[in-house]
């Protein structure tokens, strides 16, 4: 199924599975959402669970803050990444904080949907990367599904949380087919932290939401020279699963990190600084990043000059590769 | 339709005969031209497209009414008709469309015209901030440059469309509020956007007076429009138009109105379109001839082929230039992301 499909299914389940779980946001009801996440829900859970707001990112969040506080779990959309950033105060301000804020007598169980990252030649607002800025908000948690099986698992288990999370469906991947399991064997199924997606021994390639796919087919020509990548979904970018990114490096003894966002203060500094904390004695170069610039995200004619593309993905591993202690 | 609050300019009651051709062959050019961007999206000359079928009148008769040697537009998305009615170089507007740079390539300063915005809601406020501007400069009352912020129905439910509302009375800030209420954001019907049913309604509670007309009528937006600014070139503060006008098109060539409205609804909310009513109200006023629309069919045609011959050669932009616009004063950083850019493109 496509990942647009996981999607959609794991929150009819969600929806199902908990009463008190509501849908809201800009064209999320008759219409199913501009990217059809939400298709069918309206119909099927009725207009007081799954509804269209008013045009309005700080309302939608700021509702939801007293959505939960009723004991509710308000399952928002924003309709692109760029739109979120009407809504940035209520999150920064009071979503990440109404816990903290009341001692813990007031979660914030929001799972916030946002149509993530670039690659589809849309309009300005509709390319943007903010996994950095959500995860350097306290009280908040961020995960990126890659795949159609990521994206079912990763959205049934943050929509279950009592903690607020966002979760960033990579746009250009809603399309795209593959196995979900969606099996009993899948219950006890716990999406938390990082996942290799492909082994290696000599260099891991750190990656989420789109760019995992991209590292893929990197690993795929890599291996052609010899050079076995192994290639980590980090899925989770708050909390980062550090183990898993040190259990990844110390085998491989390199790592480049890879995102669409700009590269200035970018996820990729936090990535690399935890690897050299964690492996520093094993490390035989430093951690390469290989990213986005320090740009507004280009209109689509320029898109593929900005998007970490294969070949500067396989210059940041011949750099590592090439690496000579001085 | 009524005035919520009586506005105090006078504006201009009578239009020339040849202001009211001109009205027309405006509103031709702009139909045309937008017509075609959908074609053009189809067949693949432009990723993608917000059209305007319908608002013609509402742009057109807004646009014409603005004094350009002294006013400035602060438009969003869908503002094509009053970039063209205004004098924008329309293939350097189209360019957005064309992905080639966000915001358009026309020089915003020299056509009074802000970047094209696709945040809803994003510019209104800094009309406000603009027109604020005109007042600190010492312009005289009379002679008040006026922002006019081009917004919609579904806009107005941002924040910062009330708190520019705000901003601008408790200023007596030159600017007017100039809403098309489309009848649709996206799927979602202006009834459940606006409650009490009109954004004219709510600047009684911001103290500032409006004007609801009918925004399929050229002539009567022409002159509301021409009120509100006079009523802000004098002095007096902000105004709000709230031009009612339906959106006969989808909400982007990406969209697909069968959704969330019928073929069915769309014929009897739509209206009369505004283009035939006025021709056939200077037909019956005796003020244009078969001729004369025959004129102006030939002159739209061979606009918008010049238009789509100047996309077309559009070739995308230089790469670097990705990298020229973040700063007047780039930092060291972003330089050496430039040149490193550069090499691992192999356009050195
Ligand atoms: C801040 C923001 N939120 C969401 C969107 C996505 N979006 C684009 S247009 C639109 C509807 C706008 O409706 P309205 O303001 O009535 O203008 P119209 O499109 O009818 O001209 C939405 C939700 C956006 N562009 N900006």
């Amino acid at each position: 199924m496509s990942m647009q499909q996981a999607l959609n299914r794991a929150l009819a389940e969600v929806m199902t599975e908990n009463p008190r779980a509501l849908i809201l946001g800009e064209d999320v009801g008759q219409l199913g959402g501009v990217f059809r996440i939400t298709d069918g829900l309206q119909k099927k859970f009725g207009e007081a669970r799954v509804f269209d707001t008013p045009l309005a990112e700080s309302g939608i969040l700021g509702m939801s803050v007293g959505l939960a506080m009723a004991g509710y779990h308000p399952i928002p959309e924003v309709q692109f990444d760029g739109f979120a950033y009407p809504a940035v105060n209520q999150i920064i301000c009071q979503v990440g904080r109404m816990n903290y804020r009341s001692r813990g007598k007031l979660p914030m169980p929001i799972t916030l949907r946002v149509p993530s990252f670039g690659g589809i030649r849309a309009p300005e607002h509709h390319g943007e990367s903010l996994e950095a800025m959500f995860a350097h908000v306290p009280g908040l948690k961020v995960v990126s599904p890659s795949g159609p099986n990521e994206a079912y698992h990763l959205l049934k288990y943050a929509a279950t949380r009592q903690d607020p999370v966002i979760f960033m469906e990579p746009k250009s991947r809603y399309w795209q087919k593959g196995p979900v399991n969606t099996g009993a064997d899948a219950a006890g199924y716990r999406p938390t932290g990082s996942r290799v997606v492909r082994e290696g021994k000599h260099l891991t390639l750190v990656a989420w939401g789109a760019m995992v796919a991209r590292c893929l087919q990197v690993a795929e020509l890599a291996a052609e020279d010899g050079i076995e990548i192994e290639v980590l979904d980090l899925r989770w970018l708050k909390p980062i699963d550090a183990e898993g990114l040190a259990a990844s490096v110390a085998k491989t003894r390199r790592a480049v990190v890879v995102h669409e966002a700009p590269r200035t203060s970018g996820l990729g500094a936090e990535v690399a600084s935890i690897i050299s904390e964690r492996c520093f004695g094993t490390l035989k170069a430093p951690v390469e990043r290989v990213t986005g610039f320090d740009v507004p995200y280009p209109s689509g004619d320029l898109e593929d000059e900005y998007i970490p593309n294969i070949d500067r993905i396989l210059y940041g591993i011949q750099r590592v590769l090439e690496y000579r202690r001085g | 339709m009524a005035d919520v609050l009586a506005l105090d300019g006078t504006g201009r009651a009578e239009l020339a005969d040849e202001e009211l051709r001109e009205l027309y062959r405006l509103m031709l050019a702009v139909r045309h031209l937008d017509e075609s961007a959908i074609r053009w999206q189809r067949q693949g000359l432009i990723p993608g497209y917000a059209p305007q079928l319908g608002q013609e009148a509402a742009q057109v008769g807004s646009g014409y009414a603005l004094d350009m040697s002294r006013d400035f537009v602060f438009p969003t998305y869908r503002e094509m008709g009053v970039a063209r009615t205004v004098g924008v170089d329309m293939v350097e507007y189209m360019s957005t469309h064309k992905a080639t740079w966000h915001g358009g390539l026309y020089d915003p300063k020299a056509s009074r015209f802000a970047p094209i915005q696709a945040v809803v809601g994003g510019s209104v406020l800094h009309a406000v901030g603009w027109a604020h501007g005109q007042t600190l400069d010492g312009t005289p009352a009379g002679e008040l440059g006026v922002a006019i912020t081009y917004f919609g129905d579904g806009a107005s439910s941002q924040g910062d469309v009330h708190e520019a509302m705000n901003f601008a009375a408790v200023m007596k800030a030159p600017v007017v509020f100039f809403i098309q209420n489309n009848g649709w954001a996206i799927s979602v019907p202006t009834e459940r956007q606006v409650a009490g049913g009109s954004v004219a309604g709510r600047a009684a509670g911001y103290g500032m007076p409006s004007i609801q007309v009918d925004g399929n009528d050229v002539v009567a937006v022409t002159q509301a429009t021409a009120t509100a600014l006079a009523h802000a070139r004098a002095g007096n503060g902000p105004a709000v138009v709230e031009a009612m006008t339906y959106r006969r098109g989808p909400h982007s060539t990406s969209d697909d109105p069968g959704r969330y409205r019928t073929l069915e609804e769309e014929r009897t909310d739509g209206g009369e379109d505004p283009l035939a009513r006025m021709r056939t109200r200077l037909l019956a006023d005796g003020i244009a001839d078969e001729a004369f629309f025959e004129e102006a069919l030939a002159a739209a045609r061979a606009e918008e082929e010049q238009i789509r011959a100047g996309i077309n050669a559009l070739g995308p932009r230089p790469g670097t230039e990705m990298f020229d616009f973040v700063y007047q004063e780039p930092t060291q950083a972003l330089k050496a992301q430039a040149s490193a850019w550069r090499e691992e493109s192999e356009h050195v």
